[in-house]
């Protein structure tokens, strides 16, 4: 097992590589200035020193070896040492990779935004494996029943409609008729005391549901057709001939390894709610990664876009991984060697 | 399969005679949610096609007196913040809509399909192919849209104009970002497939490789190919609204149905109509794809043959 997580993660290294350099080639030979918005009465030698600044002056591959260098080793060490608190080699003068619009460093700025992103996207994906679970097995143990054509209708619509109608569908109803939640979300609010934690709450609760609607449609289609397939295998005949109660056999026998594929499922729909946040953000204006990258992509933002691009892809390589070893681990049919 | 004389088939057609196409058309047929989907999906695509020539009202004339309108006899569904029809306008935007998911299906479509069937068949092929869908099934598909639509939007508008430019760019990146899957399905039935007999004989028959995969392989692949066409359409569809949702597909005087919840998400309070019909129109769509494409999946599912 730890033979095969190793290889894949050899494997993962030149893919990765693959991908910054497709990404970043993209952003950088595309036709864009980034000196294009400045006033047209700076001299042309100033912008010259400008585009110099900016880290423009060297040939291509210099500046993506410069840039895989920052980003491999420079915002890693810096992580580091702030964690510790120590000093790793003379970390004042160590090149970061820096936005053009705000000068500081682009690390910094995710790491701002990350929390709201997180607590999102994170407890809407909870939220609607929660929800998801219940609904396949009874869906599955009572197939077609009404419950079970309902739950599939459902899910159905979730699955069709896009997030961003869903959204705002939900500020119509709920906050510009009901007055019953905000439909903006306001990241200064700080959670301090019990009315200030509701509305703590009541502000995360539209994207929040928006988000888990979508997630456990998807979700519970892959339990209810894994639970399918496991309620009918021999197994289940003999625990139900030598009498195991009809509770056990589903939520213990059938269950465990009806999740099985589940999990993978799960692991491997992380990176695509992430970029699914993106809609959401926008629609409810929570200030997260999906924003930052909205922002730089609309003000020619190039080392914010290029990193968080490839924070994206670090992402999905990284999930899919896991979602292999997590298989690997849970079901001892599956063998890598 | 049984010789049990069928009831509903005439003295003088053989039961091998129902060509596989009615046979699929029949089980097809079976599944209610295909059906109604099937109709809502035709019902729309009339609609859009004719509307324009009945409900005549130019979707970009401005009449700013009657701007903000609820819905009436000569605005069915309102007007907007300029005065301009919103049916009118939906209509349009429906048809560009429509169109950017179908183009952009087909392309993704022929890609999937010839990487698949070359990845399948030629040997040598196989593992670059793949590792190349790897590599894109790798890529972070919204953000690199997102980039890529922003960088050569202005370029694109300069050589081709506003709407033509737009078109050419969104359907591209959307076809070119979405056709790994249709590759991956192709090529598994292509590797069923090319070990069996037929191939075999046209081989020693002398037909070359390029009329095999023609005319021997491809027609094989068709009915998987059709279920990812149609639910490719249903992603192309989510895909453009989401860009121009974003602000980042279609520019306001040429609006798809994205850019209509787009700029209508603004005047929510005011006018929350301008919102529901292009958001019920995507929706609408995109679900009765789905369920066509459930039920051309269940088909074309060999477990699923009821006699």
């Amino acid at each position: 097992m730890l033979n095969y997580t190793l290889r894949r993660l050899m494997f993962a290294i030149p893919t990765l590589l693959v991908i910054s350099f497709i990404i970043f080639a993209l952003l950088d030979l595309a036709p864009n200035d980034p000196t294009g918005n400045l006033p047209l009465t700076i001299p042309p030698e100033v912008r010259e020193q400008i585009r110099q600044s900016l880290g423009l002056g060297d040939p291509f591959l210099i500046r993506y070896a410069k840039w895989l260098h920052q980003f491999f080793i420079n915002e890693p060490l810096n992580i580091l040492s702030q964690i510790t608190g120590a000093e790793i080699f003379e970390s004042a003068d160590r090149l970061r990779i820096r936005s053009w619009a705000t000068r500081s460093p682009v690390v910094d700025l995710i790491v701002q935004r990350m929390p709201q992103t997180l607590w999102v996207v994170g407890m809407s994906y909870l939220v609607g494996i929660l929800i998801a679970i219940p609904i396949g097995i009874i869906s599955a143990y009572k197939q077609y029943s009404i419950f079970d054509q309902l739950g599939t209708f459902i899910s159905m619509v979730g699955f069709s409609v896009p997030t961003f109608f869903t959204g705002v569908l939900l500020i119509v109803v709920f906050s510009v008729n009901l007055h019953w939640f905000p439909s903006i979300y306001d990241t200064n609010h700080e959670v301090t005391d019990w009315s200030s934690f509701l509305f703590q709450i009541k502000q995360m609760f539209l994207p929040v549901m928006v988000l888990a609607l979508y997630n456990t449609s998807q979700i519970s289609r892959f339990v209810r057709a894994s639970m399918l397939e496991n309620l009918n295998q021999d197994y289940v005949r003999t625990a139900r001939a030598k009498g195991v109660k009809e509770r056990t056999i589903l939520l213990v026998h059938v269950l465990r390894n009806s999740l099985i594929p589940v999990v993978t499922v799960i692991a491997l729909g992380v990176p695509t709610v992430f970029s699914g946040a993106i809609i959401t953000e926008q629609i409810f204006r929570v200030n997260g990664l999906g924003q930052l990258l909205i922002t730089s992509i609309q003000g020619g933002d190039i080392p914010v876009v290029q990193t968080l691009t490839f924070i994206f892809a670090v992402l999905i390589v990284l999930f899919n991984l896991i979602a292999d070893v997590l298989y690997g681990v849970l079901d001892p049919r599956i063998r890598y060697d | 399969m049984t010789d049990v004389p069928q009831p509903d088939i005439g003295p003088d057609t053989l039961p091998q005679e129902r060509s596989r196409a009615m046979q699929l058309w029949g089980r097809f047929r079976d599944h209610k949610g295909g059906i109604i989907g099937a109709a809502v999906f035709l019902i729309i695509i009339v609609a859009v096609a004719i509307g324009p020539y009945i409900h005549t009202i130019d979707p970009q004339f401005l009449d700013i007196r009657s701007k903000n309108q609820g819905p009436s006899l000569i605005h069915p569904f309102g007007t907007d913040n300029l005065g301009r029809d919103m049916l009118a306008q939906v209509l349009a935007g429906g048809r560009l809509s429509l169109s950017v998911g179908m183009v952009a299906m087909a392309l993704s479509l022929f890609l999937g399909t010839v990487v698949g069937l070359f990845s399948g068949y030629i040997k040598w092929l196989d593992g670059p192919l793949m590792r190349l869908t790897d590599l894109f099934l790798a890529l972070p598909l919204l953000p690199l849209l997102l980039v890529i639509i922003m960088l050569f939007r202005e370029t694109l508008r300069a050589i081709f104009g506003p709407e033509t430019g737009i078109f050419i760019l969104i359907v591209f990146v959307i076809g070119i970002t979405s056709w790994m899957h249709t590759a991956r399905i192709v090529r598994g039935d292509v590797l069923a497939i090319k070990n069996q007999e037929f191939i075999l004989a046209a081989k020693s028959g002398g037909t070359r490789e390029f009329n095999i995969i023609l005319r021997h392989l491809l027609p094989n692949v068709m009915s998987s190919i059709m279920v990812s066409a149609t639910l490719g359409i249903a992603t192309a569809i989510i895909t453009e609204s989401a860009l121009s949702f974003l602000g980042l597909g279609f520019p306001s005087d040429f609006p798809t149905w994205g850019r209509l919840l787009y700029d209508g998400a603004n005047f929510l309070q005011i006018t929350p109509s301008r919102v529901l019909w292009p958001g019920l129109a995507i929706s609408l769509t995109v679900l009765s794809v789905n369920y066509m494409g459930d039920a051309f999946r269940d088909a074309l599912d060999p477990h699923k043959v009821k006699h």
